[in-house]
């Protein structure tokens, strides 16, 4: 599959931007600067751009509390996400939601989740929604290997399936839920064919390969999106953080997260293979690489900067604005 | 007697309780930890709060399990393994995640002996951390308890410190009825004297905190702290309280709390649900049908705002109960 370079640069791009908003994230929840729970996507960057790359701001995704990568893959304003993080009334959603909730609903993007499997059936809606409306648009849930074990991702599997929906449903598989492994959590041994048991297609890729999630993604998004019904993505990755930071991670391998930063990470494999092709040279990677940290820096200059919410806005969207709590 | 933690006490009592009664097990979502894992350090994790740590080691996989995330089907399989005579211990981590399972709670679990005219008996447990003060956001702050109390059935457990936990743990495994244990889970580094050995804490029997004679104060979980901590710096002003931590609310001791009220005439109830059906309301509610005529002064309920729990740590300060807003309230009473 060949790839403009333009699209090849922004991959890229989009894939750096993910891990160094992720990195930069984890040294602030160290420093103190940000609070709550955050789940770092370090290492499953080409999952998310990858799929994100074949859709539009009308597509929609919905993400997992591991979000970051997602958002920022489908277009979230990284400044936004950030000042978000840092809890601030000018983050994309006001300081209200956090890590977990990160949402834009001009991007297409109907938001991180807090809950396990609280996304699939919700991109089934908006799936339905493109349906009735014949619009040509597709929508993308993602899953981890422990999120298609909930009952809300077996219903709304069957549902799109019984309704003939474009919905796709992205499969992240980095082996934990928590603390637990897939080969305990998932009783068969092979989640690519139950998935396929619910009754579409399912197109295998490495996650930790851009071109290899590209074109898996692309024949899942083509089919739902050409009125075959719903699809899915299944890939093999990993994440190069524990679950949450501070999480000790006693189920790892000795040796198994050197490894996968050695041998997992998309953005040298990436490199590698421009290497070989010659598409686009280490220079011209190099100057991606400065521009996105110069935009994660000023991303939390912007948030340390940014105002703090007042207590009158803890009563505001509810279902009306109330007065002061 | 020596200083424990609530999560350490909790786990006290479910050590003892399994060694003393085999039909007693735990189930959850990393209860053990690590299973299937390269490491092969299976029980190394005992629950994402510690709650459960070191069960897995003393009682092996058939009595610490594990299991996917699939909150009904533990819920289920909870309320199953109960009727039919265990005493199971399940954990669904956040009490949040009832959104997921109440069907299993509600329809099921908390209706058999009910429907079926009294004759099942569903002796489960169901363990959640509960609360606010995390920044944890709209879905991992709820405490959930107060709407699980409007659900006939279900007997509904929030202890406030480290050795009402252990009794009332103890007391909830023992229980023939489904009982649903919240755990404000700030306070799981909260410690205070635990004996270590075994002893119960009677459902529907209320603790007395405080005492003290202008003013009743009623508080929940978390919030007893908070009460006690305004009650004490209100002393300096005069002003006495009885201090009342129901325990349980449900069973609900009202006859401790109308004993108060008519003795003081005053109350402030405290806890840090939303207002709308919820403790406090309830609370005002019996104190305006049971005690209105001791009552010299507007019931006043001091509580979280009707919003979902906001994010920034600035918003969940202002929306969290203080120790100012509950002083306040109380000197309110007095005006
Ligand atoms: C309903 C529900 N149950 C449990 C949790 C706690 N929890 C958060 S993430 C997680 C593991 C998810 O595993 P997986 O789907 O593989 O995603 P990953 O963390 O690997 O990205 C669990 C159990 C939750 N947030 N919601
Ligand atoms: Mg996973």
């Amino acid at each position: 599959m060949s790839i403009p370079r333009d699209r090849l640069e922004r991959a890229y791009r989009q894939m750096k931007t993910i891990r160094e908003f992720e990195e930069r994230t984890h040294a602030e929840i160290m420093n103190g600067q940000i609070a709550g729970f955050t789940h770092l996507y370090t290492g499953q960057e080409a999952n998310a751009v990858g799929v994100c790359e074949h859709l539009n701001d009308e597509d929609t995704i919905i993400s997992t509390h591991r979000g970051h990568g997602h958002c920022i893959a489908k277009g979230a304003d990284v400044i936004g996400m950030m000042k978000e993080l840092f809890g601030s009334s000018e983050g994309l959603c006001k300081g209200k939601g956090g890590s977990m909730h990160v949402a834009d609903m001009e991007k297409g993007i109907l938001g991180a989740n807090g809950i396990v499997a609280g996304g699939p059936p919700i991109s089934v809606g908006a799936a339905l929604a493109a349906k009735i409306r014949n619009n040509g648009r597709v929508a993308v849930s993602f899953s981890g290997d422990g999120s298609v074990n909930q009952g809300t991702c077996f219903e709304a599997m069957n549902l799109a399936v019984v309704l003939q929906v474009p919905a796709v449903f992205v499969i992240e598989n980095n082996y934990y839920s928590e603390h637990t492994n897939i080969s305990y959590a998932v009783g068969c041994d092979d989640l690519k064919a139950r998935t396929e048991g619910f009754g579409f297609p399912v197109f295998v890729a490495d996650g930790a390969d851009f071109f290899s999630v590209y074109e898996a993604a692309g024949k899942a998004i083509e089919h739902a999106r050409s009125g075959n019904g719903p699809a899915g993505v299944f890939a093999e990755t990993g994440r190069f953080h524990g679950h949450f930071v501070g999480d000790p991670q006693a189920y790892r391998a000795e040796g198994e997260l050197d490894d996968l930063r050695e041998n997992s990470c998309c953005l040298k494999n990436f490199r590698a293979k421009m290497a070989q092709t010659g598409e686009i040279s280490a220079a011209e990677l190099d100057a991606i690489d400065a521009e996105v940290m110069a935009l994660i820096e000023a991303s939390v200059a912007a948030a340390k900067a940014a105002p703090r919410p007042t207590a009158e806005q803890v009563t505001q969207d509810v279902y009306i604005n109330y007065g002061a709590a | 007697m020596a200083e424990k933690t609530m999560r350490d006490a909790i786990n006290e009592a479910l050590h003892q309780a399994m060694a003393q009664d085999d039909s007693v097990f735990v189930i959850g979502e990393d209860v053990a930890g690590c299973n299937g894992s390269p490491s092969g350090d299976v029980g190394a994790v005992g629950g994402v709060f510690g709650v459960t740590g070191g069960l897995y080691k003393a009682f092996g996989p058939n009595r610490c399990i594990d299991t996917p995330i699939s909150e009904s089907a533990i819920v289920g399989a909870a309320a199953g393994a109960a009727l039919v005579g265990m005493r199971p211990v399940a954990e669904i981590m956040f009490a949040d995640f009832i959104g997921v399972c109440m069907d299993q709670i509600v329809n099921q679990m908390g209706k058999f002996r009910y429907m079926f005219g009294g004759k099942s008996k569903c002796p489960a447990v169901i363990r959640f951390a509960s609360g606010g003060g995390f920044s944890a956001a709209g879905q991992h702050s709820q405490s959930m308890y107060q709407v699980m109390t409007s659900f006939p059935g279900l007997k509904v457990v929030i202890p406030s410190n480290a050795y009402d936990a252990k009794g009332l743990m103890l007391q909830a495994i023992a229980d023939d009825d489904p009982v649903l244990f919240f755990e404000p889970k700030a306070l799981y580094q909260e410690a205070c004297e635990v004996p270590d050995e075994m002893y119960t804490i009677p459902f529907g029997e209320a603790g007395f905190v405080r005492e003290g004679d202008d003013v009743t104060v009623v508080a929940f979980g978390q919030m007893v702290n908070r009460a006690a901590a305004a009650i004490d710096a209100l002393e300096g002003e005069g002003i006495s309280c009885d201090l009342i931590d129901p325990r349980t609310s449900s069973p609900l001791d009202e006859g401790a709390i109308l004993e108060s009220v008519e003795a003081t005439g005053r109350l402030v109830v405290v806890d840090e649900s939303p207002p709308r059906c919820g403790l406090t309301a309830d609370i005002a509610g019996l104190a305006a049908s049971k005690a209105f005529h001791s009552l010299k002064a507007p019931v006043q309920q001091v509580c979280a705002p009707h919003s979902p729990t906001p994010f920034s740590p600035e918003l969940e300060a202002a929306y969290l109960p203080s120790v100012d807003k509950i002083s306040a309230a109380i000197k309110a009473t007095l005006a």
